[in-house]
């Protein structure tokens, strides 16, 4: 873990100075639940991949490969989404 | 009167005229403002300016003062010389943006024509508008006259703008008892006040740098707290800002303004402590009394925030008695605003004075030199028996 700076370091009044940053903050930590992708179900619609409001659904050649579990906060929003019901919910355990 | 580098331009003035005024020389390049007594007229006459073509302000005007404060931000943020007013339940809608200019480092400033806030629904003067917003990290000032509100507003744009301090400032001063009545105000000349604020150089301006950034982003537990500390070191660097541009507009005015006044104070067993408009009535009680040989003095606390501790214990840590008077109440505090902080700045004198306190004037009850004669007397009767008996009390109040 980087060390955090301190109030005379960081940018004045929390302006954030670099675009796309975001990409640095992990929020993977925050999920409880995790979306688990039934390939056989799947008709690769990508109307999850829409929904995402955390870009975390991953695509290869139009085709959905899986997850990115560093930023996906765990919404289930694909889940609910998703007409085939071809992604699953399952408890986070592993953290 | 002292030698000034530039001529003062004498003019029948009304606080709102002043302030009006002064917005009108400084000619910023954004107001948003929307009315409310007793300030209405003073963006009337802005609104006027801006018709006439005086000056090439954007005036937006909009449905609400939360707007208001909003568009202010917004302005501020995109690189605007930004200035607004308003009074009492305006002020009140604008509590949670106050809040936002300050975290933002945005130096906008603002005049606040005090009046008590509803209810019963009222339009007078009493200071529990401004005081209520006394941690919202703006720099305040409370003006005595239509002179001091067009001479502060013009310091206070200065310090706010300070790269050292970067905080909003509001000018206060007092409805209708200043900002209806009328007074000879020395103003400067249009050159002199536009090299004086000197061209808008902001610290960050959305709409001028090259490179995109983003403003108001979510801070949370792990950076929050280090924007805070921040904003403070900025309020703590405020005093020497004000001091720097008070001090230079002493040389083109002749007109010195320190946090803090005194009248008579140095030798007295008695001094009061008022804010606005009051302390003029007090001067005067002070010279009727010093006539019949009563040690009484004064002072004149201008600059609220930041707290002037420093000066406020030197101007009364020898004298026995403080009778500080506050137009606000602080409900379920021990005692009003200024009396908490004034009796905490002087914990650390080693024979402390008695300190008492008057909440007095509020929804605008008249309190003329009769009813402060009256909180001297009892401040001289603690001077003198070392004993307080009551240590908050009511003037005026039936
Ligand atoms: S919404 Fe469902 S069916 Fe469509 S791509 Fe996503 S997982 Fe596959
Ligand atoms: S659970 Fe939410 S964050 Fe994670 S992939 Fe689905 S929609 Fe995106």
């Amino acid at each position: 873990m980087e060390k955090k700076k301190g109030w005379k370091d960081v940018p004045l009044g929390g302006l954030i100075m670099e675009a796309g940053n975001a990409d640095e903050y992990e929020t993977g930590s925050w999920r409880t639940f995790k979306p688990v992708l039934d390939q056989e179900a799947c008709n690769n619609c990508l109307i999850c991949w829409i929904f995402c409001p955390d870009t975390s659904v991953l695509i290869e050649d139009e085709k959905i490969v899986g997850f990115d579990y560093v930023h996906c906060k765990g919404c289930g929003i694909c889940a609910a989404e998703c007409p085939k019901k071809a992604i699953e919910m399952v408890l986070d355990e592993e953290k | 009167m002292a030698k000034t580098s530039v001529p003062q331009i004498k003019m029948p003035l009304t606080g709102n005229d002043a302030g009006a005024y002064a917005m009108k020389q400084v000619n910023p390049d954004v107001v948003a403002a929307y009315p409310i007594t007793p300030q209405t007229e003073l963006m009337q006459e802005f609104a006027q300016y801006v018709h006439d073509g005086d000056v090439d302000t954007a005036f937006i005007t909009v449905e609400s003062e939360h707007s208001a404060m909003s568009a202010c931000i917004g302005a501020a943020a995109a690189g605007a010389r930004t200035m607004t007013a308003t009074s009492a339940n305006g002020f009140a809608l604008m509590w949670e943006v106050l809040y936002i200019a300050a975290s933002l480092r945005l130096p906008i400033t603002m005049a606040v024509v005090n009046r008590a806030l509803s209810g019963p629904i009222n339009i007078h003067c009493d200071h529990s508008d401004s005081m209520g917003a006394r941690d919202a990290g703006w720099i305040q000032m409370y003006a005595e006259n239509p002179q001091e509100a067009y001479d502060l507003w013009l310091i206070g744009i200065k310090a706010a703008e300070n790269h050292d301090v970067l905080l909003p400032a509001m000018i206060m001063y007092d409805g209708f008892i200043i900002s209806h009545t009328m007074e000879v105000v020395e103003t400067l000349p249009d050159d002199a006040v536009k090299d004086y604020v000197g061209p808008y150089k902001p610290a960050y301006a959305m709409l001028l740098d090259e490179k995109p950034f983003t403003v108001g982003p979510l801070d949370f537990h792990d950076y929050y707290f280090e924007h805070k500390r921040q904003e403070i070191e900025g309020m703590e660097r405020a005093p020497a800002a004000l001091a720097a541009a008070a001090a230079e507009y002493e040389k083109l005015s002749g007109r010195h303004y320190g946090p803090v006044e005194t009248y008579r104070a140095d030798d007295a067993d008695v001094i009061m402590v008022a804010l606005g408009s009051t302390a003029g009535t007090a001067r005067y009680v002070v010279d009727v009394l010093r006539d019949q040989g009563k040690s009484v003095g004064l002072m004149k606390l201008r600059t609220f925030r930041p707290f002037p501790h420093g000066e406020v214990t030197d101007a009364l840590g020898k004298t026995k008695c403080v009778v500080v008077c506050d137009r606000v109440a602080s409900f379920g505090a021990f005692g009003s605003p200024t009396f908490m902080e004034l009796r905490s700045a002087l914990y650390e004198v080693a024979e402390r004075p008695l300190v008492i306190n008057y909440i007095y004037g509020l929804g605008g009850r008249d309190t003329g030199p009769d009813l402060l004669e009256q909180a001297f007397e009892e401040g001289l009767r603690v001077a003198r028996t070392g004993e307080i008996e009551q240590h908050v009390s009511y003037l005026g109040v039936r």
